[in-house]
């Protein structure tokens, strides 16, 4: 029999799920069961642990210093971590993590470098509980925020520490999350509602969708806390069509939630009544947009409305005050409750508190899902937690903020990681999604891409949008394609201006950033394609004939 | 509907579960459902072709996804879309016409660490290639020809 009492975690992220982790799941149980071991090993699923590249995920005693991190792991594999708890077992070390460069197994969790050099707070659950069990969210502290902020806070309290936390929108635009609350508490009417804004639409970017799936009582307790603090009594979590997993995780949620007295009528005695209802989107990039969302719940095509209107903080859904947030803003409210807005603002620069996530991707060695304070350096980001550029290439850029932002080159590495200093490069923070691009990558046929996505995904009620995407696409199709026009360059530059300067909304206003920044930084690249009909990353496929191996490498020079 | 009260905002609810039960959204169930809120038909049209996920044709009895987001085509998911689409013998939007497959491509399914991904069924695929494409579709034709 096992002495000791072991826990073992296993990732039920879609990541996880995808390589198989739910048989790995169940075979587990059977072998447990088979050796009669059930006393001696606590078994349990949980959400996204951030490493999906290494996936399927199982960790044993992941609260404890000694965590194991058993990565890759393949049915084949079950009876041995099983054994591996009798006595004289030892751990299965093939299934340790290696470290990409000098190869060295990392058996502990707490000790690889992808975790190590990140700061947890809004992921803090992810990977640790189980997000289908209501039980597992208490024993993390789960709820306290909310009897706190019920039975000792008014709301007016709520509000100001929301707003000394110097909590920033995390849905892209960074606005001050605690201005908004107090706009909607401020707005009249006795009807008030609270949306959750997980209609994560930027291609390359998953975060929402992670902590929906890992952790969903976060996210409710927070959409709970504002809907006391602003005066609303229903709330909405607007979620992607395509991510069935998140729905499910949330519906069982909020079921929990309100067998617990969580969420209801009268929640914990307290007299203050909110509940919550799923709405789920249909696909449409706009209706991250807060009007074209409202508009979306309504049952209406989500077309953002024009400028000059009033804010959504006071004319929203069904035209009344409606408090508008992301997922991992909600997230971040619980733990700004229970440790005070100090706790919070301690962390992360001047103008960006607190931390920062992104889903970094792209061609780097470590993909997954990370958080950082705010103000941490871009190549910290990249190469220490994300282990660099595989296969010995050479980096060329960072991707940050989807369709709506630019690429980042390599000379500025060093910039710290915040809403403003993102902006400042041309790029945003957007909704997280980080894309690490490596020599092989055509910077024209990236922002090719991404006009190709906003000019579909323009919803055509105001020209210059529908209209200019649509142009600038075309122009950047021809420079692919062999057809490029000296002039094109600064077509381009000036169809941007236009079409950021006059968009009805930020989808328009911001679309034409991928192209900008790339021509800023890359400028070399669009002329060979249009001067000498060469892609020097040997992408385009029209001008791949005409492109040397030679050449290439001298192309490449030493971006 | 009996279920439901009739009120507009649960048009896009009625008409995913109408796709989730048809398949695709049929020009009579538009109709009905229009009838059914007290709105016009082109209301209920207007809103059916706004939004990706409504399909005025059927899909293929195994709807396969390629994904089209940043990651998945640095990883050159369009060789994979190519791959599927002569795989399959039908053009990315096309149904083919025994109706066992359709093909569509999807902006981001948020695997990007997998990527290239493919969704066949509700089932997703990682890190494809144009050879294991096939072979992620054999099952899913074996079921066809079982079925014929």
């Amino acid at each position: 029999m096992i002495k000791k009492q072991y826990s073992l975690t296993v990732c039920q992220g879609t990541g996880c799920i995808s390589g198989g982790a739910e048989d790995i799941f169940s075979s587990l149980e059977d072998e447990i069961d088979r050796l009669n071991l059930g006393e001696g090993i606590r078994i349990k699923r949980t959400g996204c642990h951030g490493f999906c590249q290494r996936g399927p995920l199982v960790v044993v005693d992941p609260e404890t210093s000694s965590g194991l991190f058993y990565s890759k792991v393949a049915p084949g594999d079950v009876s041995d971590i099983i054994q591996s708890f009798l006595p004289g077992g030892k751990p299965v070390e093939r299934l340790f993590y290696r470290d990409p460069a000098s190869s060295k197994p990392i058996p502990n969790y707490h000790d690889i470098p992808f975790y190590r050099k990140q700061e947890r707070i809004v992921l803090r659950n992810c990977g640790h509980i189980d997000p289908e069990d209501i039980d597992d969210y208490l024993a993390t502290g789960g709820y306290q925020a909310l009897r706190k902020a019920l039975f000792e806070m008014t709301p007016e309290q709520i509000i100001a520490e929301v707003k000394q936390s110097g909590l920033r929108g995390l849905g892209g635009a960074g606005f001050p999350a605690g201005r908004k609350w107090e706009a909607t508490f401020r707005a009249g009417g006795n009807e008030k509602y609270v949306i959750c804004n997980a209609d994560e639409g930027d291609p390359g970017a998953f975060q929402d969708r992670s902590v929906l799936e890992a952790d969903p009582h976060s996210v409710l307790e927070g959409m709970v806390i504002a809907g006391y603090a602003v005066g609303a009594r229903r709330g909405f979590i607007y979620v992607r069509a395509e991510y069935p997993l998140a729905v499910k995780r949330l519906r069982i949620a909020i079921t929990q939630a309100r067998d617990k007295g969580f969420l209801g009528r009268d929640i914990l005695g307290s007299g203050f009544g909110f509940d919550i209802e799923i709405f789920r989107g249909a696909g449409a990039f706009v209706c991250g947009e807060s009007t074209a969302l409202v508009l979306s719940i309504e049952g209406k095509r989500g077309m953002p409305k024009p400028l000059p209107r009033p804010r959504t903080a006071e004319v929203g859904l069904w035209g009344k005050p409606t408090l508008l947030n992301n997922v991992k803003t909600f997230a971040n409210i619980p733990l700004i409750i229970v440790r005070g807005s100090e706790w919070f603002a301690s962390r992360g620069t001047e103008t960006s508190k607190g931390t920062a996530i992104f889903s970094l991707t792209g061609k780097v060695a470590n993909c997954g899902l990370i958080e950082v304070p705010m103000g941490t350096r871009l190549r910290e980001i990249i190469f220490d937690i994300g282990g660099g550029v595989p296969g010995g290439k050479a980096f060329k850029a960072v991707q940050t903020g989807g369709p709506s932002g630019g690429c980042i080159p390599a000379s500025l590495l060093d910039m710290p990681v915040d809403f403003d200093s993102l902006t400042a490069a041309g790029s945003m923070m957007g909704s997280g999604g980080m894309v690490v691009m490596d020599e092989d990558t055509c910077m024209v046929d990236v922002a090719r891409y991404f006009l190709d996505f906003t000019q579909r995904e323009s919803c055509g009620q105001c020209i210059p949008c529908r209209v200019g995407t649509k142009q600038m696409f075309s122009v950047l199709d021809d420079i692919t394609t062999g057809q490029g026009r000296p002039e094109d360059i600064d077509l381009l530059l000036e169809l941007g201006e236009s079409v950021a300067g006059t968009s009805l909304c930020a989808l328009g206003q911001t679309a034409p950033n991928p192209v900008l920044t790339t021509i800023r930084y890359f400028r070399d690249e669009y002329e060979a394609h249009i001067h000498e009909k060469r892609c020097p990353a040997g992408v385009c496929q029209a001008l791949v004939s005409k492109t040397p191996s030679l050449s290439k490498r001298e192309g490449e020079g030493d971006k | 509907m009996d279920r439901r009260k009739g009120e507009r905002k649960e048009l896009i609810s009625l008409l995913q579960e109408t796709q989730t039960e048809l398949g695709y959204l049929p020009k009579g169930a538009m109709q009905e459902i229009a009838c059914f809120l007290g709105i016009k038909a082109v209301e209920v049209w207007g809103v059916a072709t706004f939004y990706n996920q409504f399909r005025l044709v059927p899909l293929g009895k195994h709807p396969v996804k390629v994904c089209m987001g940043t990651a998945c085509h640095l990883a050159r998911g369009r060789l994979i879309l190519e791959a599927l689409e002569r795989e399959l013998d039908i053009k990315v939007g096309e149904t083919a016409e025994d109706g066992n497959f359709s093909l569509e491509r999807v902006a981001c399914i948020g695997c990007c660490m997998l990527a290239p991904v493919v969704v066949i069924g509700d089932r997703i695929h990682p890190k494809m290639t144009p050879f294991k494409v096939e072979e992620a579709l054999i099952p899913y034709k074996i079921l066809t020809k079982q079925a014929s």
